[in-house]
């Protein structure tokens, strides 16, 4: 097979030099070093296109500026940020759920089921009414001390061992957690941040890098 | 229902299916010189606009969940499409107190679109199982018989491996391996310390060019479908060849509903809907390969009743529906220290494990009979929806210290996964359920399941050697399994390792089997069944290799029989 030299993997910083290069490009490459008999019909030049236009297409239809929730309620909407960059937030290493886009991931899933319409719609009515009834004020309204007050005691499940109205809200921050994890770990900042590397092309494998067993 | 329309012409041969089995029977006889018609009940298949390679998760609006996070139950959005535990308009039902799902995939090339491409050989003794040990039933054939279509079948689609002489897993005709990644030589080095064999797996992806096949490059998603088909699919490396003939017909929203007999006993015509025009249509042909999967393909011949045929086709013996066995499965997994300190590196390789351990006890006696095989994976991969469910939940909180405790523990997780002989059993088995039938007006099937004794054993010493092998590589064991419940020790329900098989055995005698040792019908000798519905057993080996060794080698006897004016 023709070797397409740049296509080792690794640039000098560790990062996938194939990002430099579209898939177009690659795919090109690729196709080239079929035989010409062959008569799979692999890689038209349509393929390389057919990722970028779908997503393009998905950009286009989305509002200009802004983003109009599908499901929350514009307040509810507006706790869910907030939660969910509480749950992972910006730092010196990356943006927070917010820049990775949780947010709108978790609208778009809700909308279309009822089991998260009820956990999470529900879940922030929860934290609302609890919060109003401890401080005269929804979540948003809290201060931070309040905020932090609330969330702690939700974010641990022995929290609600002794308490059952707790476990609710236990239970929606618990599901909460694990999609804005869906959404920032999915994301481009989120996948950047853990430090994945691949979905490229390699003309070989290049094994284990050497690392101390110590 | 409409006036049936039929079929202008007599194809010699009506293949239904177009999966491992329907795609191997294409190449062969139609490069035979035989005219051939497929019927496929989904939609074709289009590489190159299907295949979601190389799309990044965040590309994606549903993030590869799909709409309301419900694909992830069906392996998710990027899986080559298209499979699904559910069909809607095509159910199956299960029997109270039994428990067995079904996954099917409607589309040109069938499930090898995005299986696993693991591509292991049946070893001698699993061809003899009640001469060995006094269980189940021995094949009609030998491995011996076999050997020339495995060496067939790995020349042809290319398979990678070594050769290592281990008994339990015969050694093939094999490309180099990749090299292993991080996880394969920490777990490599623990299994040499405690004696479990672990060996460079066999994967149906070439590390070389073949045939006109662009050499694999690394991106480890060979379940998306590869675009440049470098590892095995029908849809990509059989059907294309056999269209190339000029002597292949491909229809494809084509459900067959019934093989129809004729006057002389022998199959003359399949009754198919037109799933777009919801019309029956039929087709004639001298001969028919019927390879729709194990339980679609009883359930055709269940449904293809007749006077002659009166328990449905080439059933005299009444076992079509009988001995559905499926792999025995147990999992877990464990969080390796040393895996923390790796530096972040290109860790993908193949879509699929670089090494395994085959069955490595069959020198001694073991609490059970059989035996199974070990596949593991981790690391560094590209992260999804539900990879830090586990830590979120374990280490609760929230907070910058979460967001680190994530990356902390981001690829330092290895995964086991048995794959076990269950032995066939009176209890395991489906048939054709009376009060049901699906939008096409088919009857549809009902699935009885039961584990034995001896696949709960089996179970429970997967557990143990998964955590040994942790242990002994300084790792942290984690699973669900339980010994009680509807799940001892972690055993998968049936159907879900997707090996399921049996159905339309072959043997020696046609009281207790379908078929002769070439897939062929004893009852109907223009019918034969070449899915793994013809299976006798089903050995810890993933089923896709043999499936096409034996429809190779009873696509060669079709011919050559046709030639003698036999059929």
């Amino acid at each position: 097979m023709a070797s397409f030299g740049l296509l080792d993997g690794r640039g000098e910083e560790g990062e996938p030099v194939t990002s430099k290069l579209s898939r177009r490009d690659v795919l090109k490459s690729l196709a080239m070093s079929a035989a010409a008999t062959s008569v799979l019909r692999v890689i038209p030049a349509h393929a390389a296109e057919y990722a970028h236009h779908m997503i393009a297409a998905e950009k286009a239809a989305a509002p200009a500026k802004g983003y109009t929730p599908k499901f929350f309620r514009a307040h509810d909407y507006k706790t869910l940020q907030t939660l969910c960059q509480t749950i992972f937030p910006a730092d010196a290493d990356s943006g927070g759920a917010i820049e990775a886009g949780a947010p709108e991931f978790i609208d778009l899933l809700t909308s279309e089921n009822q089991d998260y319409q009820r956990i999470l719609g529900g879940g922030i009515m929860w934290l609302d009414n609890t919060c109003s009834d401890r401080y005269d004020k929804v979540y948003l309204d809290c201060s931070p001390e309040q905020q932090k007050e609330t969330l702690d005691k939700i974010a641990y499940r022995k929290n609600a061992a002794g308490d059952a109205f707790l476990s609710q809200g236990v239970e929606f921050f618990s599901f909460l957690r694990n999609m804005t994890a869906d959404g920032f770990f999915t994301s481009e900042i989120g996948i950047k941040y853990l430090g994945y590397i691949g979905s490229t092309y390699l003309t070989e494998f290049p094994g284990c890098p050497p690392v101390s067993e110590t | 229902m409409a006036q049936v329309t039929r079929s202008p012409k007599t194809y010699d041969v009506c293949i239904i299916g177009s999966g491992a089995s329907g795609g191997t029977a294409a190449k062969i006889l139609t490069e035979g010189g035989l005219s051939v018609v497929m019927l496929e009940a989904g939609p074709p298949l289009n590489p190159e606009k299907d295949f979601k390679e190389h799309v990044w998760p965040y590309q994606l609006p549903h993030r590869g969940v799909g709409v309301g996070g419900k694909a992830a139950d069906n392996f998710g959005e990027f899986l080559a499409p298209n499979g699904a535990w559910e069909i809607e308009g095509e159910p199956y039902t299960v029997a109270s107190g039994s428990r067995f799902r079904w996954f099917r995939s409607r589309i040109v090339g069938g499930r090898t679109n995005h299986w696993g491409r693991i591509a292991l050989r049946f070893a001698p003794v699993d061809f003899k199982s009640r001469s060995t040990d006094g269980m189940g039933d021995d094949w009609p054939i030998t491995y011996e018989d076999v050997a020339p279509y495995y060496d067939k079948i790995e020349s042809y689609i290319g398979v990678f491996g070594t050769k290592e002489n281990v008994s339990s897993a015969p050694d093939g005709v094999f490309m180099p391996p990749p090299k292993p990644r991080c996880t394969e030589n920490i777990i490599k080095k623990a299994c040499d310390k405690i004696g479990v064999i672990c060996i460079p797996s066999r994967l149906a992806v070439i590390t070389q060019p073949h045939n006109g096949r662009a050499a694999c490059h690394y991106c480890g998603q060979c379940g998306r479908g590869c675009i440049s088909a470098s590892n095995f699919s029908s849809s990509q490396v059989m059907i294309p060849y056999a269209e190339k003939t000029g002597r292949f017909t491909l229809v494809t929203g084509a459900m067959a509903r019934e093989i129809v007999v004729g006057k002389s006993g022998k199959a003359e015509a399949v009754s198919y809907i037109d799933k777009a025009t919801r019309t029956e249509k039929k087709v004639f042909a001298k001969a028919f390969v019927v390879g729709a999967s194990a339980c679609e393909s009883a359930r055709l011949l269940l449904n293809s009743k007749s006077s002659q045929f009166p328990d449905g086709l080439a059933n005299s013996s009444g076992v079509i529906g009988r001995y559905l066995t499926d792999s025995v499965g147990g999992s877990g997994g464990g969080v390796f220290p040393q895996l923390t300190k790796m530096p972040a590196h290109n860790h993908d390789g193949v879509g699929g494990m670089h090494m395994y351990m085959p069955w490595w006890k069959f020198d001694r006696k073991n609490d059970f009979l059989r035996g199974y095989h070990i596949e593991f994976g981790g690391g560094r991969s590209m992260p999804g929806v539900g990879d830090f469910h586990a830590l979120c939940e374990y280490t609760e909180g929230y907070g910058s210290s979460l967001k680190q405790r994530c990356r902390a523990s981001y690829g330092t997780y290895i995964g086991f996964a048995g794959r076990g002989e269950m032995i066939p059993n009176e209890h395991s088995y489906c048939e054709i359920d009376l009060n049901t039938v699906d939008e096409w007006g088919i009857p549809v099937l009902r699935f009885h399941w039961q584990w034995s004794d001896n696949e709960i054993k089996m179970a429970k010493d997967m557990q143990e050697t998964f955590r040994t092998i942790t242990e002994a590589a300084g790792g942290t064991y984690y699973s669900r399994a339980t010994p009680d419940g509807p799940n001892p020790y972690g055993i998968e329900d049936g159907g879900v390792i997707i090996h399921e098989l049996g159905c339309v055995r072959m043997g020696s005698n046609p009281k207790t089997s379908a078929l002769n040792g070439y897939c062929q019908a004893h009852d109907v000798k223009n019918l034969f069944v070449t899915d793994a519905a013809s299976f006798v057993s089903n050995p810890d080996k993933n089923p896709t290799l043999t499936i096409m060794a034996l429809t190779w080698r009873a696509s060669d006897y079709l011919m050559d029989e046709a030639k003698k004016g036999n059929l």
